[in-house]
């Protein structure tokens, strides 16, 4: 058998859990109309408007998804280096400080910019 | 160890087996972090719900689907129901490559097989993506519930998660380096003589840090601090639809538990002396399961501990923390761990220089954290060219830039409507129609006015 397929098993069984048990509360549970329970939560007040195609954003976390693919490419590259590590020898090794001192450039760069800032 | 032999029948069974060991850590988990956090505050705790108050989970369980499922005006309707299916399924998909133990015999048959469902190649890159995943439902529920603070605690969590799984992902290359291997059963195979802990002890403690940070736990639970954000990305959720969303946060706890007992601990491995008794006896057979899961809860109280024991972090410290700190030390320690590999695999005796040279560089970087955060603890300003906005006297409109913002010292605040109402608040003050208030002012004279406007 596929080493894959009991994942898809146990994952199955997961979803199947999930969406009984939502769709159980639903039929379960007690309905009692109330237009002010339908309005968005916030605190009592009225609930502020939202823009029409949802408004603006802080750039910061624009720039962190950026970063992180940054980074998780790098260490996506780490990985089979890492595990292949004993067969490749030194010049992986230079190969691989190399490329993070590359990405470690970038890195520099964004911090001296203020990229990381959070205030 | 092979996978990939059993028969159907024996992968429905053990996938079966796996969740309910996982609902039920759950709600033991529930459980224990009331009694213990009770305990730590000088008060006992629930302890009414059958002996020691511990079916009270089981019954919140129960409660919560008893109760009304709404589902609020605003939402995106599909979305927001596929939010907490998501939540609640993709938490349970990691637990299919953690090693419960070796090979037994299931009794009162001939069958052999592993105490785990199954193993790939990269079953450690299959947890990490499987924990990538588990983002899309807070993302998503704060998305699609059309409502302020859900929005917000979605954006802030998503950031969090992915910004700390940077440094999660960084801390595992030196254990594939030591392993070379990403399949869990081989890893902890590779552990019998030390386990991982012990030479990559920076390795552990980075992954001990951004576990805490992936899983939304307190003192990095900023998504659902209730003081900025009420319950952050799930404040619109009910019922049982909530109850996913609970759920998925305590088995995230449990697979990152057990991904830190796998890789570091020696997953199913006796401790050193236990392990030496009568030629290993306790490592064979189903004993491993009690290491295993004793490990785990070990990881489970340090959890609880932490939230027990620590306030909540302020986002910017929290991000600061993760993207100035763990990631160049977790960077750092890559190079540093390879080179001695590398050194130890060649044999060359100029070690102790490399040493030098490689702990010179850490001890620096160290330095370099220290004085950064002394020096922004100090207020000192960021090395950067941004101007910070200078604070002028006069009104100014909380909505100019979009999203309330409320006024500094000096300044003096104008109540407008809303974003939707008049925008530019020379315009109000020339209608008369907005009230004009000093941020000094505000005292128990101003009480009343403000409870009228924000009601209550």
């Amino acid at each position: 058998m596929n080493p894959y397929v009991p994942i898809l098993v146990l994952t199955a069984l997961g979803a199947a859990f999930a969406v009984l048990s939502v769709a159980g509360s639903f039929l379960i549970g007690p309905r009692r109309h109330n237009r002010a329970k339908l309005d968005a939560y916030e605190c009592g007040i009225e609930p502020t408007p939202h823009a029409v195609g949802g408004g603006r954003f802080p750039v910061k976390y624009y720039l962190v998804a950026m970063l992180f693919i940054v980074f998780d490419i790098e260490s996506v590259f780490l990985m089979p280096y890492a595990v292949a590590f004993g067969k490749l020898g030194l010049f992986a090794l230079v190969e691989m400080v190399l490329f993070m001192v590359t990405v470690f450039v970038a890195y520099a760069y964004m911090w001296r910019r203020g990229g990381l800032d959070w205030d | 160890m092979e996978f990939g032999r059993d028969s159907i029948w024996l992968v429905l069974a053990k996938a079966a087996l796996i969740f309910v060991f996982l609902v039920i850590t759950t709600l033991l988990a529930i459980w224990a972090e009331r009694r213990i956090v009770g305990r730590m505050q000088s008060r006992p705790g629930p302890n009414r719900t059958g002996p020691f108050g511990l079916l009270q989970a089981l019954a919140d369980g129960l409660k919560l689907m008893l109760k009304e499922d709404l589902v609020p005006r605003r939402v995106d309707r599909l979305v927001y129901l596929l939010a907490p299916v998501i939540a609640g399924t993709t938490c349970f998909m990691a637990f299919a490559v953690v090693p419960f133990g070796p090979e037994v015999t299931i009794p009162f048959t001939d069958t052999r097989t592993a105490l785990q469902l199954t193993d790939l190649p990269i079953a450690v890159l299959f947890v990490l993506a499987v924990a990538s995943m588990g983002v899309y439902g807070i993302l998503l529920a704060g998305w699609s519930s059309g409502s302020t603070y859900p929005l917000l605690g979605g954006v802030r969590s998503s950031a969090q998660v992915i910004s700390y799984e940077i440094a999660m992902g960084l801390s595992l290359i030196a254990v594939f380096l030591f392993a070379g291997s990403m399949s869990t059963s081989r890893i902890v195979a590779e552990q019998a003589e030390i386990w991982y802990v012990f030479p990559l002890f920076v390795s552990f403690a980075i992954y001990c840090i951004s576990m805490v940070g992936e899983t939304n736990r307190a003192p990095f639970d900023l998504p659902e601090a209730e003081g900025e954000l009420v319950g952050g990305f799930h404040t619109e959720y009910s019922s049982m639809k909530f109850a996913m969303f609970f759920l998925g946060e305590y088995i995230n706890m449990i697979t990152v538990s057990a991904i830190a007992t796998t890789l570091f601990l020696g997953g199913w491995q006796a401790p050193w002396g236990i392990s030496q008794i009568n030629d290993g006896m306790f490592n064979e057979g189903w004993w491993p399961l009690l290491w295993f899961v004793g490990k785990l809860w070990a990881f489970l109280f340090v959890f609880i501990w932490l939230r027990g024991t620590l306030p909540r972090l302020r986002y910017d410290q929290f991000m600061r923390f993760g993207w100035r700190g763990l990631i160049p030390v977790a960077l750092v320690w890559v190079v540093f761990i390879s080179a001695w590999r590398q050194l130890l695999d060649s044999g060359v005796d100029a070690r102790r220089y490399v040493i030098i040279v490689c702990g010179a560089v850490l001890a620096l970087l160290v330095v370099w954290i220290v004085i950064d955060s002394i020096r922004m603890a100090r207020g000192g300003e960021a090395p950067s060219d941004r101007s910070a906005p200078t604070a002028e006297d006069g009104p100014i409109d909380p909505f100019a830039g979009g999203f309330p913002v409320p006024a500094l010292p000096g300044q003096q605040l104008l109540r407008t409507a809303g974003p939707s109402g008049p925008v530019l608040g020379v315009d109000t003050v020339v209608t008369g129609e907005a009230t004009v208030r000093t941020a000094d002012d505000e005292g128990p004279a101003d009480g009343r006015d403000s409870q009228e406007v924000r009601g209550g």
